[in-house]
């Protein structure tokens, strides 16, 4: 048996057929493709939602012809119903923080650069990969059969994102939607728990055991810092959301009583009722629990990969290396499990005692040292550089600009006795549509940008890029920061309707100028879909390095071949960051570039003899 | 000569749960760490000198998955039984059932269950293929029989009329151990696609770390199940 046997080249060689190379694919270029493709579809149907909220909040009393044939209930009369709108908040809230905050960012261009930057030439387990996959789309199908499962009164259920027991857990009796639209969230929700827990599995393996020789953890891009702990995260919260919907589900179906109530007022209810079963005892705060336990690490699951992809392109596009690699890991990281043990503060008006109030808000704003860490580092990394100023960069600094608005306003929230005053107002919508929402959606706007000419071996368009960049800027801050006006004003979030009430007799032009605001913002998004698209097949064709950055991906062709580096493993020498090396030839260093200069000069032992590093 | 040593030698290091720290080094660690990113200095050292190898395989990849599973089940778990305790001091509709005693013989199938898994790994780490194929049906057929077992208890507590939706001690005794009993379904379907293997010849190396890694860390979710069986056991029936 030769020595080389055991180092055997296993080349996958690429499937043929079609259904093996884009359907079923076992490829992870292929599969973070499809991820993103879901996402591209998912937030169509949120910001059309989104839309359609605001048209209602504007004009209260519009005739819609066209939706009252398809719900004629949700629009009796023409007009659109309470309970439409609030199936709409639901909906839009489910669709945006499941398929698209976590698919796009994690599931998206995690599983399309985190193999490749660690110069590893797939998953570590590439069938659980296009399991993750499908059953999250399977997931998306059921969530999207809920539209249509409520007889044409409501979108699905009306119970907002958190689902709320114990008018989640009764089922049908709790009125539209409540039947047959919350059981199918349910299920679909714990469908989506399952596929981002094998994609969870498949990362954290992945990125401890199939690291290329010379890639130790700390000369790993920050994106994959942020990748790994945000599926540590996603790997840990995602089985209690699992937990709490099977209970769920169990009370809606099985008869139980986890979550339903005290005997004493549902109890009454029964006698009139016989369409209520008998229940005592439950507790609706453990659904809060189990849901927050699970919901607020699912903020980070949405925001930490943006912040990975920000560090990078903020880096690659100053000019500089990241400032204070070693603080922004360990910021990623804090932010990460400080995330586990803060979600009382969504809770802080549930009744619970005011010494666990304390002691989550101290927790809670505590997330902010770690959050400055970053800022601090973002701004020191832009700070003396000559920057360049592409559309991918544009959004990364965009991402910051956001970030610390919508972040701000967290140590406004966290504070119980300001948080009794702001809970469920407009104030909390825009600090997490701010900071959860945007932020991270810019943070993928640039990873698009910056990452386009890799996935598809060409540019997207420049100009249209930063038509996009600036009304999206102006845009999203033109609809959110009113959103802060209005919950000073006490406006309260979930509303169909303002109109009765004297202490908001002034506030609907506020209200319609955040339509208007919104309607541009959302339009503006058709130049992205159109750039993106049209780009696929007429941009300007990109080299293997368009944007002379240094990690391993632009070390490989465009695109990359099925096993990412042709047969050959890289090797890698240094840091991910080295732009502007003193004395360096060219003012980025690719991550690959042995160490000539070191060796020269007699620092570390010379070697380059084929001998094993570990033996100095 | 060498290579057999090397052979043996990876082989060893993947069926050997007890050596972790070699194996997880062997896997995780990177070969020249002479610079760090970005200013972080540490580690002189050189580097291999042999770019454009191919890829290296690692075994440990399946052991690191299996603890990384187990991971998320163990917060599945946490979750219920946290919800659990807190469901029964929540209410006084809280009426313990009565343990039905056929648990106890399943608590002794999941046992003897794990000492078999355990012989059978080891036979397949002396290179025994007969001894590790043995050892692994039989582990397969007490895990089926302690899922019948399961199925018993539930037949006794029906007949008692004590279904689900009872009480909340009865739902969450039915909940733990379907959920339990579906985790361990996974696990006999990774042991009867192992046996289903033992008698296929591995032609390469690789072939033969996967085995041994993919045998080891079913050996883990193995012990596990049979270590959640009895928290879970201990919560239902003995936690006041």
């Amino acid at each position: 048996m030769a020595e080389a046997t055991h180092e055997v080249v296993h080349r996958h060689e690429p499937p043929k057929s079609f259904i093996r190379k884009y359907i079923f694919s076992l490829d992870h270029k292929v599969i973070g493709i499809q991820y993103i493709l879901l996402a591209l579809s998912a937030v169509l149907v949120g910001m059309i939602m989104s839309v359609l909220m605001r048209l209602r909040l504007s004009w209260p009393d519009h005739q819609w012809t066209t939706l009252a044939k398809i719900f004629p209930t949700g629009f009796a009369g023409g007009v659109m119903q309470p309970e439409f709108y609030l199936s709409l908040v639901t909906m839009h809230g489910t669709i945006m923080v499941f398929f698209v905050l976590t698919t796009a960012p994690q599931g998206g261009f995690g599983n399309y650069f985190l193999p490749i930057q660690i110069g590893a030439e797939d998953m570590a387990f590439p069938f659980l990969n296009m399991m993750s996959f499908w059953v999250t789309f399977v997931g998306f199908v059921v969530l999207l059969s809920a539209i249509f499962a409520s007889g044409g009164a409501t979108v699905g259920s009306i119970g907002g994102w958190t689902q709320y027991a114990p008018l989640s857990a009764l089922g049908e009796i709790a009125g539209p939607g409540q039947g047959m639209g919350v059981t199918l969230w349910v299920i679909s929700i714990a469908i989506f728990c399952m596929g981002s827990l094998l994609g969870a599995l498949n990362f954290i393996t992945t990125l401890l055991n199939m690291r290329t020789r010379g890639m130790s953890l700390m000369r790993m891009p920050l994106t994959c810092w942020a990748w790994f702990t945000t599926a540590v995260l996603a790997l840990l919260s995602f089985p209690v959301l699992l937990g709490g919907g099977i209970l769920l589900l169990l009370d809606r179906l099985a008869g139980t009583s986890f979550f339903i109530p005290a005997n004493e007022y549902l109890g009454v209810l029964a006698g009139s009722d016989p369409r209520l079963p008998y229940h005592a005892g439950g507790s609706p705060l453990l659904w809060q629990h189990l849901f927050w336990f699970f919901g607020h690490p699912e903020v980070y699951i949405a925001i930490l990969p943006g912040m990975g992809a920000t560090s990078h392109i903020l880096s690659t596009f100053a000019r500089k290396p990241v400032f204070g690699y070693r603080a922004m890991v360990f910021a990623i990281f804090a932010i990460g499990m400080l995330g586990f043990f803060v979600w009382g503060h969504h809770m802080f008006i549930s009744g619970m005692s005011p010494y666990s109030a304390i002691a989550f808000s101290i927790l809670t704003l505590s997330i902010g040292v770690p959050s400055a860490i970053k800022t601090f580092n973002w701004i020191g990394t832009l700070w003396g550089a000559r920057i360049r100023f592409t559309t991918p960069m544009l959004f990364a600094i965009g991402f910051v600009s956001v970030f610390v608005a919508g972040g701000i306003t967290g140590l406004v929230l966290g504070q119980t006795s300001l948080d009794f005053f702001f809970h469920d107002t407009y104030f909390v919508t825009a600090h997490f549509h701010l900071v959860m929402g945007v932020a991270s959606i810019f943070g993928m706007f640039a990873a698009t940008y910056f990452w386009f000419p890799k996935m598809f071996g060409r540019m997207m368009h420049e100009g249209l890029g930063k038509i996009h960049f600036w009304i999206t800027f102006v845009g999203v801050y033109a609809i959110f920061v009113p959103f802060h006006a209005m919950g000073l004003l006490g406006m309260p979030r979930r509303y169909a309707q303002f109109t009765e009430y004297e202490f908001l007799k002034n506030a609907p032009p506020l209200v319609m100028f955040v339509t208007i605001a919104a309607i541009v913002t959302v339009s503006v998004q058709v130049v992205f879909y159109f750039n993106l698209f049209w780009s696929m097949f007429k941009g300007k064709k990109a080299g293997d390095n368009p944007w002379e950055a240094t990690t391993l991906e632009w070390t490989t062709a465009t695109p990359p071949p099925h096993d990412n580096f042709a047969g050959h493993e890289p090797v890698v020498y240094r840091g991910p960051y080295e732009f502007s090396v003193p004395g360096a030839p060219k003012d980025y260093t690719m991550q690959t570039e042995p160490e000539e200069v070191e060796v020269a000069a007699g620092l570390g032992e010379t070697s380059g003899n084929g001998g094993d590093g570990h033996k100095h | 000569m060498r290579s057999q040593r090397v052979w043996e030698k990876q082989a060893e290091m993947a069926a050997t749960v007890t050596s972790t720290e070699r194996v997880i080094d062997a896997g995780i660690g990177g070969g020249p760490r002479s610079r760090g990113g970005n200013g972080f200095h540490k580690n002189g050292g050189g580097h291999s000198g042999d770019d454009g190898a191919p890829f290296r395989y690692s075994p440990a990849r399946y052991r690191i998955g299996a603890w990384v599973a187990i991971a998320s089940i163990v917060m599945l778990f946490t979750a219920l039984a946290s919800a659990y305790i807190v469901r029964s001091a929540s209410g006084n509709d809280w009426r313990p059932i009565v343990m039905p005693k056929v648990l106890w013989l399943s608590t002794a199938l999941i046992l003897i269950s794990s000492v078999t898994m355990e012989i059978s790994r080891r036979s397949l780490k002396q290179q025994s293929d007969q001894g590790y194929g043995r050892w692994l049906m039989l582990t397969v057929v007490l895990g089926l029989g302690f899922l019948g077992s399961q199925i018993i208890a539930w037949r006794q507590l029906i007949r008692q009329g004590v279904y689900m939706s009872s009480n909340p001690h009865s739902s969450f005794f039915y909940l733990f151990t379907a959920a339990h009993g579906l985790h361990l379904l996974g696990g006999i379907l990774a042991l009867t696609y192992l046996l289903l293997r033992t008698t296929q010849r591995r032609e390469t190396v690789e072939g033969e770390l996967r085995r041994v890694g993919a045998a080891d860390a079913a050996t883990i979710y193995w012990h596990f199940m049979d270590g959640l069986w009895i928290c879970l056991f201990l919560l239902l029936f003995f936690w006041k």
